[in-house]
């Protein structure tokens, strides 16, 4: 069986997905970032945007993370965020919505934060 | 009905009333408390995964971040009150009051200035009716407090932090709020969130004393922290008032409670009272036709000679 992590995404005010993967990508203020079991010991800023997950049976979870952070070690990952939204529960309409709104009141973050979560939907 | 015993009764029927409300009152408490305790739960992972990974940052490096070197000389402190905007809560509000009120003179004998703010409606009055300088407050939100909540009261206590004390900013941090033991014991309590004391932090984290690893920071280990230092923050203060708010439906609930059964034994004696002045009305009727009838017999014997 190949090697494994422990993901935890977790947002302020619930755990929102958790188990075990063979790899994440997030994207830190740095860039993108891919993780894998046995990565080395890290912590990262993450900026707005999807973080996908492939988990150990070949499925994808895609998740739109708002801020937070990525920390790794002993071959567990914990995504920590702010608000974190898998792509499933995302509203594509609504998100639409909200951008087109964001958009006429010239609100960069609140057009992020939908653009991500298009995005989110858009890569599942 | 004699005037006596309709007094009793009518109290008999405010006091019956009174307590149909406050067993309400104990019920609903009763309910939200288990809601405020799932959220208290819900809450935890973030807040234990922040706090490790803000004690890998502080021990894994060596960086000097002015939110965890304490300062020589701090001369000024912040503390944020969390109080309710109800009443109706037996000692909830005043507890965390003094504890605060007990704070804030430790803080003045160690020669700091104490600057107040406060959550809640309970802690605004007090303050108020005695005039005393409130930096911030807020009301509204101490029922079922949301993550932007906390994040609105930390928004101002983070900027003090980071002011230069000289321009009116502050070197330390601590909070006073209730903590939720258990249904029955809720303890108000004053920390010091920052500058952040590790052994403490580490403690949190569930005092395993674990050997944390050589991180690898990403961009820097002092961008992480200047952008973990917020979040943990706000994350204390989210779980303060998660806090707060499952002591405030238990203190409210054990206060209803006491009041409901206090209403029962009110009902009790006064009922007695109620069927003694029955009793004794009866009595008196009793003995008023017996005496009429003797009378009566008395006086047609006397006829009869």
């Amino acid at each position: 069986m190949a090697a494994e992590l422990h993901v935890e995404l977790v947002a302020a005010d619930r755990n929102v997905w958790s188990g075990e993967a063979s790899l994440v990508v997030a994207r830190t203020t740095s860039g993108d970032i891919g993780v894998m079991p046995g990565h080395q010991p890290l912590l990262g800023v993450l900026e707005s945007g999807p973080v996908t997950i492939r988990t150990s049976d070949g499925g994808t979870v895609v998740a739109a993370v708002h801020g937070g952070f990525i920390s790794f070690a002993d071959n567990k990952l914990s995504l920590l965020a702010e608000i974190a939204e898998l792509a499933d529960e995302i509203d594509p309409a609504r998100a639409e919505r909200a951008l087109e709104r964001a958009k006429a009141e010239a609100d960069a973050a609140a057009e992020r934060r939908a653009a991500v979560r298009l995005r989110a939907v858009a890569g599942h | 009905m004699g005037a006596q015993l309709r007094v009793y009764k009518r109290r008999i029927q405010a006091v019956t009333a009174t307590k149909k409300i406050t067993k309400a009152m104990e019920m609903i408490a009763a309910s939200r408390i288990v809601k405020a305790q799932r959220r208290v739960a819900a809450s935890m992972p973030y807040a234990t995964e922040l706090t490790r990974a803000v004690t890998a940052v502080a021990t894994g490096s060596t960086t000097q971040h002015p939110l965890t070197t304490e300062v020589e000389a701090p001369t000024r402190a912040a503390v944020l009150l969390v109080t309710s905007d109800r009443g109706l809560a037996g000692g909830y509000s005043s507890n965390a009051i003094k504890a605060a009120e007990r704070l804030r003179e430790r803080l003045s004998g160690e020669g700091k200035e104490v600057d107040t703010y406060i959550v809640g409606r309970k802690g605004v009055a007090y303050y108020g009716f005695r005039e005393r300088k409130v930096a911030e407050a807020w009301t509204g939100f101490t029922d079922s407090p949301t993550y932007a909540d906390a994040k609105m009261v930390a928004a101002p206590l983070i900027e003090a932090i980071q002011t230069e004390t000289a321009e009116g900013g502050v070197d330390e941090l601590h909070i006073v709020f209730t903590e939720f033991v258990s249904m029955m014991t809720q303890n108000p309590v004053d920390n010091r969130m920052l500058p952040l004391s590790l052994d403490k932090a580490q403690e949190e984290d569930g005092g395993k004393g674990e050997i944390l690893p050589l991180f690898d920071f990403e961009p820097s280990a002092e961008d992480v922290l200047d952008a973990l230092l917020p979040r943990y923050v706000e994350s204390r203060i989210y779980n303060a008032l998660l806090q707060a708010a499952a002591s405030e439906h238990a203190a409210r609930r054990r206060a209803m409670k006491s009041a409901t059964d206090n209403a029962g034994d009110l009902i009790k004696s006064l009922s007695r009272l109620a069927n003694a002045a029955r009793q004794a009305e009866i009595t008196q009727e009793i003995s008023e036709i017996v005496g009429g009838a003797s009378a009566l017999a008395d006086a047609t014997a006397g006829s009869d000679k």
